[in-house]
């Protein structure tokens, strides 16, 4: 039997590199052996990915992309398609269990200082995997073809049009019609299906670019630098153990644990009290009709809040587009901010301790701020808090430079 | 940084309470939606009193009837209108234009009015029509000013007045409703047909949720379990890790 399996094998191996790339990228890639809760973000992230994928998949087969049936094919998927009410809910919730992986996951990212060299290009992929991943979910947003998918996409497409000259035309390029339509929700969803598997390639070049440089730990410390040899291998790092098992079983306890969230909202709290799934959603939309208070799902309203944050000049909203899409871009500069001598938090003086807990309140606080309604003292909120979420990164390479840091220890702690 | 979290809090407060005020208590609904008696009392009740007007249109008559345990021969002598069928969608025959003409707005289809207002919403507003003379149908309610619908169930719940709140220097506000003068129905009859009203529209605005809830559970309990097996795996996998 296994010597048939090998020659079966072997065949395969010699045509296509299956062994080796086995090899190279599980049994025997050495990730570091003191990977903590934080580490489970990356594989909950392809694994939300794929639920998204698989999930949206099966919708497609029944949601009808146009104005005139959108909202009513939902209530149908919902209603009389079997399972639909599954499918929908997984779908609806995995979308705001991916922007929460996928927060997690770069907020490990700042702990750990993993956007330092040598994996500046890893971070980067990492920030163009966040805007396509915003892209898609804008996309889709407007696809139930409820109020708030209407009045959110027409906020959002007007941003554009806040571009000075060519902004109106932009507009329209964007829409395909010079109000939200029937044109706009087919394109819309056009993107929102071809976008995934956009996604999905640039995970891939994501890993790529991971296994090449190594995976960082909660020490920071680079463990192909250290000494060599372990159990598995003489040449291997001393600190590294094979990605699988270790980690395939360790991240398998990280997934149950988040299936069990997941499913708990999925069936117990879909909607997650109108954050998930707003409630003017549940009413088609309506050109004629505004509703009373416009505001983006949770994971956009960070940027919302800065959008409104902003007051406008010359009669212009675009300083505050202009904040909005800084705030995001600002991220691919982040390798080159942080000046620290030492990459982990943990090894970091007490200001950049302190900003980088800022950074993560500013970012909460003006998520909170975004779903609220206008009000002059929360746009004076909004206003300091933006300032906080810019201070960390412009300031970064003064506050990096001037810091305390401890020492860092030659290999990893555990 | 637990005193920046704390600080932050105290000074978000006063934003809370501001936006907490300005709206009308809704009462609670406390509605049952394992109740069929009352889930079928509320059907009944719908298609009697709402559906001349309000139509279901994301809703067939024949998954309402299997799912509130309602048999083929009642839906039908008792449910169905006209040329309705069982598989039809409960859907009236009145034309958009003519309620813009009747009421001055197009009725809103129900199927989802418990998911973007809310049942509490439903259940208060049903119970707070008042008089108001200066209204083309005479009445007026708390939490939908100007309403264009009349009070259909006013037979039942009698005529109610507005109880205004005076302050100085300031328009009088309506601070709730009395009744003046008792319908057909004593005030806990009227509010048991309201709230079974309210449940059937619950209902109605997701008929599988009662299939959710009871699923959940099995898949949490699995859950449970592959957690303790693959926690297992983990340590045994683990146990040579230093």
């Amino acid at each position: 039997m296994s010597a048939e399996k090998s020659e079966n094998l072997s065949w395969i191996d010699k045509r296509f590199p299956l062994t080796e790339t086995w090899k190279a990228h599980l049994s025997e890639y050495y990730a570091p052996k003191n990977l903590n809760f934080w580490s489970f973000f990356g594989s909950l992230a392809i694994l939300t990915l794929v639920i998204q994928i698989v999930s949206g998949l099966w919708l497609a087969m029944s949601y009808k992309p146009s104005a005139a049936e959108a909202f009513a094919s939902v209530e149908y998927i919902m209603r009389d398609v079997e399972w639909g009410w599954l499918i929908r809910y997984i779908h609806s919730t995995g979308a705001s269990a991916f922007f929460i992986v996928i927060y997690l996951h770069m907020f490990r990212a700042l702990l750990w200082g993993s956007y330092r060299k040598p994996r500046e290009l890893l971070w980067i992929i990492g920030v163009v995997i966040y805007l396509a991943m915003m892209a898609t979910a804008f996309f889709g947003y407007l696809l139930p073809w409820g109020q708030m998918s209407f009045w959110g996409a027409q906020v959002i497409v007007n941003l554009f049009a806040a571009v000075p000259v060519v902004g109106d035309d932009l507009a329209v390029w964007v829409r395909g019609d010079y109000v939200i339509s029937d044109t706009t929700l087919n394109r819309f969803f056009a993107f929102h299906f071809l976008l995934p598997f956009v996604l999905a390639a640039l995970v891939f070049l994501h890993i790529v670019a991971l296994h090449h440089v190594g995976s960082n730990n909660p020490d920071g410390v680079e463990i192909k630098a250290g000494p060599k040899g372990n159990r598995w291998s003489d040449k291997a790092p001393a600190d590294g153990i094979p990605f699988h098992p270790y980690y395939t079983v360790k991240d398998l306890v990280g997934v149950v644990v988040f299936l069990a969230i997941f499913s708990a909202i999925v069936f117990y709290a879909p909607t997650m009290g109108g954050l998930f799934i707003e409630a003017p959603n549940f009413q088609p939309a309506n050109p004629f009709q505004t509703p009373e208070h416009i505001a983006p799902v949770w994971y956009f309203t960070p940027y919302y809040a800065m959008l409104r944050a902003v007051p406008p000049m010359y009669g212009s909203q675009f300083p505050g587009v202009v904040v909005m899409f800084a705030a995001i871009l600002i991220l691919f500069a982040l390798p080159w901010l942080d000046r620290s001598k030492v990459k982990s938090m943990r090894y970091k003086g007490p200001i950049f301790k302190v900003m980088t807990g800022l950074f993560a309140i500013s970012f909460i606080v003006l998520a909170w701020l975004g779903l609220q309604p206008v009000d002059p003292l929360l746009t004076l909120l909004s206003q300091i808090f933006t300032a906080i979420y810019f201070a960390y990164f412009l300031l970064m390479p003064i506050y990096s430079s001037i810091d305390k840091t401890k020492p860092v220890p030659e290999r990893v702690t555990s | 940084m637990r005193k920046l979290i704390i600080a932050t809090l105290v000074l978000l407060l006063p934003a809370v309470g501001f936006a907490a005020g300005g709206h009308v208590e809704l009462e609670k609904a406390d509605i049952d939606l394992n109740d069929q008696a009352s889930l079928q009392r509320g059907a009944k009740y719908f298609v009697n009193y709402c559906m001349a007007c309000h139509s279901l249109s994301h809703m067939r008559y024949s998954r309402m009837a299997d799912d509130l345990g309602i048999d083929d021969k009642s839906l039908r002598e008792n449910l169905l209108f006209g040329d309705a069928q069982p598989t039809d969608m409960m859907k009236n025959s009145m034309r958009p234009a003519d309620g813009e003409v009747w009421f001055g707005t197009a009725v809103p289809d129900l199927t989802l009015v418990t998911r973007w207002r809310s049942p509490d919403w439903v259940y208060t507003y049903l119970k707070s029509y008042y008089a108001d003379p200066s209204r083309p149908y005479g009445v007026n309610n708390v939490v939908f000013p100007l309403v264009g619908m009349p009070h259909v169930l006013g037979d039942l719940q009698g005529v109610q007045e507005a109880v205004v709140e005076e302050h100085e220097g300031h328009e009088p506000t309506i601070a709730g409703v009395k009744l003046a003068q008792p319908g057909a129905l004593a005030p806990d009859e009227y509010d048991t047909m309201v709230r079974d009203i309210t449940a059937f529209l619950t209902y109605a605005g997701e008929p599988s949720q009662m299939e959710r809830r009871r699923m959940g559970i099995y898949v949490l309990l699995f859950l449970g379990l592959f957690f303790i097996v693959a926690f297992a795996l983990k340590k045994e996998y683990w146990k040579d890790v230093h």
